[in-house]
């Protein structure tokens, strides 16, 4: 495999999860207090700066098939959590992602909290709120880069997209000075979830030792052929809410007045 | 103690999720391919088919009732 796919999809992954922060951030730096909000957010910087440099060079020693069958297996179970969720909102069994209303919820809760200082903070609440936000979002962003990274010996090709996405959602997040709410945001998370759980699964079985036709080249189907699975499931799902949305339904007046029933046409009971 | 359930709850959480069944399929099937290669069958497509049934059994447990 080349390294444009893994840049891409580290890229696409990260931004997303980056798009997520800085709306947490920008809640707690334009609600509450910037200079607490700032340190929340580089103490997260510093722990996940941690978790790479631990994490990282350790996974650069464990040989590529184990690590493969490991990593292989996390990435297809997180994967299939991501398409899951991107599946049910696709099909309206989810709410939609909506950085927007994300970001009114959490400038109204940021705005009824009260102050407290502890040390060297003086807003706990912008700092703690900025601090799990960053953290929270930068662990997916980590854990994408590692395992995508490790998989393929190419730590530092992972972390070229990692890197590019959360600056470029940093810089339009400092220009805008709002939640970037235009991103297409659950398109994103669509082919991410899809990215992650094809990849996933190529590298679990080759790690359990299955030799995929064609090798890498396998991908090329394994890919698209996700992407339709999770299309058509989409399709079904839909289709399955528009039917019982559309079922007739009449209501029966018993004899008697004893009440009213719902009478179900011919064949719709189950 | 509690914290180290809170570490493992977050860790669960965080890759597993929503359904863990969806977890238990993919080990399954993992462990399924290793057992036919072992056995001279090279089940390359044993684990793509497994997920992604996985997954509609999921999305079927998660919607059921809501229409």
């Amino acid at each position: 495999m080349t390294e444009l796919p893994l840049v891409l999809t580290v890229f696409v992954a990260c931004a997303v999860e980056a798009v997520e922060a800085l709306t947490i951030v920008l809640a707690a730096g334009l609600t509450r207090e910037w200079r607490s909000t700032f340190q929340g957010m580089s103490v997260a910087l510093v722990v996940l700066a941690a978790v790479i440099a631990i994490v990282g060079p350790a996974l650069t020693l464990i040989p590529l098939q184990p690590l493969r069958l490991v990593v292989g297996a996390l990435l297809a179970v997180f994967g299939l959590q991501w398409l899951r969720k991107a599946v049910l909102r696709a099909s309206g069994y989810k709410e939609l992602h909506d950085e927007t209303g994300i970001y009114a919820r959490q400038v109204a809760a940021a705005e009824a909290a009260g102050a407290s200082r502890r040390g060297w903070v003086h807003d706990w609440y912008a700092f703690t709120l900025s601090f799990k936000g960053v953290l929270l979002e930068g662990l997916e962003v980590v854990f994408i880069a590692l395992t995508f990274g490790a998989s393929q010996h190419s730590i530092g090709w992972a972390a070229v997209g990692a890197v590019a996405a959360v600056v470029v959602v940093a810089a339009v997040g400092i220009a805008v000075r709002a939640p970037l709410a235009r991103v297409p945001e659950n398109g994103m998370k669509f082919a991410v979830g899809v990215m992650l759980t094809s990849f996933g699964v190529f590298w679990a079985a080759e790690g359990a030792g299955a030799a995929w036709p064609g090798n890498d080249a396998a991908l090329l189907v394994i890919v698209p052929a996700t992407l339709l699975a999770a299309l058509g499931y989409v399709t079904l799902l839909r289709r399955a809410r528009q039917g019982a949305a559309a079922a007739p339904v009449a209501v029966a007046v018993a004899p008697g007045g004893a009440g009213q029933r719902p009478v179900r046409p011919e064949g719709e009971g189950r | 103690m509690r914290r180290l359930r809170a570490f493992g709850a977050f860790w669960y959480d965080f890759v597993i999720g929503d359904d863990w069944r969806g977890a238990a399929v993919v080990a399954a099937a993992i462990a399924a391919t290793a057992a036919l290669v072992a056995a001279g069958v090279n089940a390359w497509w044993l684990l793509p088919v497994s997920a992604l049934a996985a997954l509609g059994w999921s999305l079927r447990r998660a919607t059921a009732g809501k229409n």
